[in-house]
């Protein structure tokens, strides 16, 4: 049951969210808040909804022929349909893809591009933007003599960490990250899951994950998807500590099924 | 060991297959072997009969005697006026299609239908395409014969090669790359013009040099519309008839009584056309090559 007080703390309000394909429906009924700085944990199988969960909340079925959302989403008090400016919404949520993403362009310009083309950032203002990034992204180090060399020539981890990096560079209240972890080594997948931690003292995180344990780690509550719905949201501590209330949750933190 | 070891041998089915094997390799390479003796044939026919006429004085003198003597200068102003010509329309207009048919347009029955227009119109046969200019640029749009209603008209067939060219290297660039960009805040213009254009280069100068090639060698579409017989002059302006290399070869090999000592005329002029055409489509390797060598992603 939402309260009144949930809703006005909440950074993110998502009410009765459904979203088709075409005729198929992807995602139903779904209703969460994410509070802000908290890291809110996603989980389920493939087909559970999850991407297209994150595609509704900055707006991108603009871009996918065919994809229709319909409920509510409220993101910082908006309804996020009714802003008319869809490319500021985007620049407030920051977005890391399952593969990583190094566009074909120069380490630096990777980063310095979104607030390029936001218009603002001179010289000096684009220097300190993609070190304080970088170095946020834990990516600063290994990569400070090359930035002009190409991001898209970086191996999959720091890829994945350039990514991360560009995706803090408008400075965003909210961050969503799509499986970050499904095609890096365990040794970054750490040092992404340190980055992240640092991060929630700054802004708010997404994390949808296949890894139940990556959830357990990091988030402090989760969600629990199923076939297009929102099976179960609790504490991260209650979810683990044997309180999961509904039996298919239980069943999938254990590994029975999937 | 000096013998294979036991279960190495090839049972008669292996051996069967490694005869098929070695005859089909043979008999493709023959087949490879026989498309190329042409095309070493005519370069060869050309190079020996009209290569020694090929003198600066015969680029740069004008024809004489009835076209029977002297250069080809006028034509070869002419083709360079009629192809740049035909660049300065398709080349825009071609790429601004493509990109809105990759990028913009949505995925329904009319942009299908349109797409396979495109792709129907590059197979009309030139003759056809000779006419439509006559009708649509000699005559309704008043351009006269001229070397604007030949460009406009080489413009028109070459377009669908631009568009093509130019809509598959957009595509080649990964839609990941795309979502990227948006997800930042990027309107689709910034994303073309930042990511996809400077990504989809060497495909587009593919296509745009495929189009010099082609509008250098044509000559029905010109003959109709905008290219002489003989003109004593070099063109003006855009509303003057010109020479054309294409088809003053056409005219010198059937048009012409060429007298004894003259007949290696049309094979320079032939071979002229051929280097043209070479040396741009050489340009086009080298260009593709110097943008494609770096790997980008």
């Amino acid at each position: 049951m939402v309260t009144a007080s949930d809703a006005a703390t909440a950074l993110l309000s998502v009410r009765d969210l459904s979203i088709r394909y075409g005729d198929k429906v992807a995602l139903q009924g779904v209703e969460l808040e994410v509070r802000p700085h908290e890291i809110f944990g996603i989980i389920g199988p493939a087909t559970a909804g999850k991407t297209s969960f994150l595609r509704a909340l900055n707006r991108m079925d603009q871009f996918v022929p065919g994809m229709r959302v319909g409920g509510s989403v409220m993101f910082a008090g908006r309804e996020v349909r009714h802003i008319r400016n869809q490319y500021a919404l985007r620049r407030h949520i920051g977005v890391v893809f399952p593969l990583p993403v190094g566009l074909p362009l120069s380490i630096y310009d990777n980063v310095a591009l979104a607030p390029r083309l936001a218009g603002r950032a001179t010289k000096s203002e684009l220097d300190e933007i993609v070190e304080r990034c970088l170095r946020r992204a834990a990516l600063w180090d290994e990569v400070k003599d090359r930035l002009k060399s190409l991001g898209s020539l970086l191996s999959g981890g720091q890829q994945q960490r350039l990514t991360i990096a560009r995706a803090l560079s408008q400075d965003p209240e909210l961050l969503l990250l799509d499986e970050f972890s499904i095609a890096v080594d365990p040794v970054t997948t750490m040092r992404i899951e340190e980055v992240l931690k640092e991060l929630r003292a700054e802004l708010t995180i997404v994390l949808v994950t296949n890894l139940v344990q990556q959830a357990r780690r990091l988030s402090d509550r989760i969600a629990f998807f199923l076939g297009g719905r929102c099976v179960e949201i609790a504490k991260t501590e209650d979810l683990f500590g044997g309180a999961a209330k509904d039996q298919r949750t239980v069943d999938y933190l254990e590994g029975r099924f999937g | 060991m000096t013998e294979p070891a036991p279960g190495f041998g090839a049972t008669p089915l292996e051996g069967r297959n490694n005869a098929i094997q070695q005859g089909v390799k043979l008999l493709f390479g023959l087949m490879t072997v026989v498309l190329v003796l042409p095309v070493i044939a005519i370069l060869g026919t050309l190079v020996y009969e009209g290569g020694p006429a090929l003198t600066l004085g015969f680029f740069l003198d004008m024809p004489r005697n009835g076209m029977t003597e002297g250069g080809i200068f006028p034509a070869l102003i002419g083709t360079i006026w009629l192809t740049a010509g035909a660049l300065v329309v398709a080349v825009p207009l071609g790429i601004a299609a493509a990109i809105y048919l990759s990028e913009y347009a949505p995925d329904t029955m009319l942009t299908r239908t349109i797409n396979l227009a495109i792709i129907n119109l590059a197979g009309v046969p030139s003759i056809v395409h000779a006419l439509f200019g006559v009708g649509a640029f000699v005559y309704f749009l008043r351009f006269g014969t001229s070397i604007l209603a030949a460009s406009c008209t080489l413009a028109v067939m070459t377009l669908p090669v631009v568009i093509v060219a130019t809509r598959e290297s957009l595509q080649a660039v990964p839609r990941a790359f795309r979502e990227a960009c948006w997800s930042l805040g990027a309107t689709r213009w910034q994303t073309i013009a930042r990511i996809v254009l400077p990504n989809s280069g060497s495909g587009i100068l593919t296509g745009i040099i495929l189009v010099v090639s082609r509008a250098v060698g044509e000559t029905a579409p010109i003959m109709f519309t905008g290219a002489a017989f003989f003109v004593p002059f070099l063109p003006q302006g855009v509303f003057d008839q010109t020479m054309a290399l294409s088809l003053h070869l056409y005219n010198v090999s059937t048009q012409v009584n060429l007298g004894e000592g003259h007949k290696h005329l049309p094979f320079a002029v032939a071979l002229t056309l051929i280097l043209v055409v070479l040396a741009m489509n050489a340009l086009a390797i080298f260009f593709r090559m110097r943008l494609r060598g770096r790997k980008r992603w």
